[in-house]
């Protein structure tokens, strides 16, 4: 077997064990329901910075519209189990296929535009995906969709983070991850060496508004409830601050970016108010002393000595 | 049969014509120079051949097939790799992942054997590397292939360029000033690397240069440039003595 594989294969038993021994303390009760909410909000929140990350570290495309495609999964995959009464798994695959065509459609032709222009276009998309939804009667409107039943629990939001994580790995570790890569380094070369830099753009732009769709359907099955007020911009600048705290480019970097704001926001949970505050504080001084993000483009897995800890950060 | 024929190509930018009437025709296997005074508009003759610029009127046939409306990367796959005056490497990515990315072409492996780490993934993942390995022991830059690009020093930014271009697979190689910055000694290897790497390879070399030494040394033919028109063209000893070559480099004598 090669040495790859190998890996992979003691990455996912570690993740396993984790696995096991959490859903253990849920069942004992050691972990209270508050943060098993959290558990699972880390889960998601590791999908939706990792996708986000394949947009804008990979590929380099700045994208502010990330929450938007997290409302079209959690939107399509309820519509899927509420009013087809359809398996979780099938809304799953629903909205990952509706997020990833609408990234398709989208990306297309905002994905001509570069830097500030890209990222006023897809923070503009994402506002419109929501007022849209916002005027669908269909799917509740203004008041929301509910009663959703909830299927996601600590299992599902487990394996498919880890299954999320495994299929953007793989897929940078490729050539057509390096090709997106090099679109990020110089779109000039990288158009001079024989790559088709729209077309890795778009693909890249689809999966990682696939994966927020992935995301916004766990999402929505665990709320009971999916409501246009929850996919603000200000989500999308929730997930760029993990994505760029992590570091652009590094996978680990942004599962350790989704771990530690969303502890933090649970840690200010009763003073709403200050979590801004200490947000903005965290990015300036980020700023200020790693402006590449806490793990730059480096991945733990390649830093020898924290090989064997890999597990412990999912 | 020539390999690139340009004719009459024009390329015009608002009101300023960089390059008119534009000849040139390349038969296989020649090693051709492109010389001419500063701001003659080599380079942008070479962004029209790559498809950087579509020019503005005039043809541009590369083995027999129209170029014209193609874009940069279908032409890189259709046979013409380059290297850029202003060195653009892909700065942050390993030595290794820059020969690699420009083997992208001719992988076959999708997307989702890829992802699955399946079918072809392994083969063609070991075989580039490879590959890569093998361009980078030729410009004997092997023992840094995990270093950072952008922190080998700029003979080797330019070497690892060139290495990059080739590993493309082209059939016609276009260097943009490959010697520029390099002392005698670098431009000396250089030169004898060009002439190696044509017959190694079997390929058929265009290249910008400022040297004379050089463009004089390798070079079986020369085109001048002058103003975005050719005003001559020959082989090394025919460019020397001609007299409007002298004077678009000295100036004319005073009477």
């Amino acid at each position: 077997m090669r040495a790859i594989t190998k890996k992979d294969l003691k990455i996912v038993g570690a993740c396993v064990v984790l696995y096991a021994i959490i859903e253990a303390l849920l069942q004992m009760n050691v972990i209270g329901s508050f943060w098993e909410l959290n558990l699972i909000l880390i889960a998601i929140n590791i999908i939706m910075s990792v996708s986000l990350n394949l947009i804008n570290g990979y590929t380099g495309q700045f994208s502010l519209g990330h929450a938007g495609f997290m409302a079209i999964g959690a939107y399509a995959s309820a519509i899927i189990t509420v009013k087809f009464h359809l398996p979780f798994l099938l809304a799953i695959i629903v909205g990952a296929l509706g997020a990833g065509l609408l990234g398709f459609l989208i990306g297309l032709p905002t994905l001509r535009l570069n830097g500030d222009y890209l990222a006023i276009a897809t923070l503009g998309l994402g506002e419109i995906i929501r007022i849209t939804i916002l005027n669908i009667p269909y799917v509740g409107g203004a008041s929301g969709f509910m009663g959703i039943p909830r299927y996601t629990n600590f299992t599902w939001a487990f394996f498919v983070c880890l299954f999320t994580l495994f299929f953007i790995k793989n897929l940078v570790n490729s050539s057509h991850g390096r090709a997106c890569i090099s679109i990020r380094e110089n779109e000039i070369a990288a158009e001079a060496m024989g790559i088709d830099t729209t077309r890795y753009k778009v693909i890249a732009f689809t999966i990682g508004a696939a994966f927020a769709g992935v995301a916004g359907a766990l999402f929505a099955h665990y709320f009971y409830i999916a409501h246009p007020a929850s996919f603000t911009f200000m989500m999308s600048f929730n997930y760029l601050t993990m994505v760029v705290m992590g570091g652009l480019g590094s996978i680990t970097g942004s599962v350790v970016g989704a771990v530690i704001l969303t502890f933090v926001s649970a840690a200010l949970a009763s003073w709403p108010e200050w979590r801004m505050i200490v947000y903005s504080i965290v990015l300036i001084l980020l700023m200020l002393y790693r402006p590449q993000g806490l793990f730059g483009n480096v991945e733990l897995t390649s830093l020898s000595i924290f090989k064997r800890f890999k597990g412990g950060s999912k | 049969m020539n390999l690139l024929k340009a004719e009459k190509v024009s390329k015009v930018f608002g009101g300023l014509k960089a390059v008119s009437n534009f000849d040139m025709h390349i038969e296989k296997g020649e090693l051709i120079g492109l010389i001419g005074p500063n701001g003659a508009g080599k380079t942008t003759a070479f962004n029209l051949l790559t498809g950087v610029y579509q020019p503005t009127t005039g043809v541009i046939e590369f083995d027999g097939k129209s170029v014209v409306g193609l874009k940069p990367f279908q032409i890189t796959q259709g046979g013409i790799a380059r290297t850029f005056q202003n060195i653009r490497l892909f700065s942050e990515l390993s030595v290794l992942d820059n020969v690699k990315i420009a083997y992208h072409s001719h992988v076959e492996y999708g997307l989702a054997e890829a992802v699955l780490r399946v079918g072809r993934y392994f083969r063609e993942e070991d075989e580039i590397e490879q590959k890569a390995i093998d361009f980078l022991k030729i410009f004997k830059l092997e023992h840094k292939k995990d270093e950072i690009a952008k922190n080998l020093p700029y003979g080797e930014q330019r070497r690892l360029e060139i290495a990059r271009a080739l590993a493309a697979k082209p059939k016609l190689l276009l260097l943009d000033e490959p010697a520029a910055g390099m002392n005698p000694q670098e431009t000396q290897a250089l030169m004898e690397m060009i002439s190696w790497i044509r017959k190694e390879f079997g390929l058929t070399i265009l290249l910008i240069e400022h040297d004379m030494n050089l463009v004089m040394g390798i070079c079986e033919r020369i085109y001048v440039l002058e103003y975005g028109s050719i005003i001559a063209h020959g082989t090394p000893n025919e460019i020397k003595n001609n007299p409007q070559v002298i004077k678009a480099y000295l100036g004319e004598e005073v009477e």
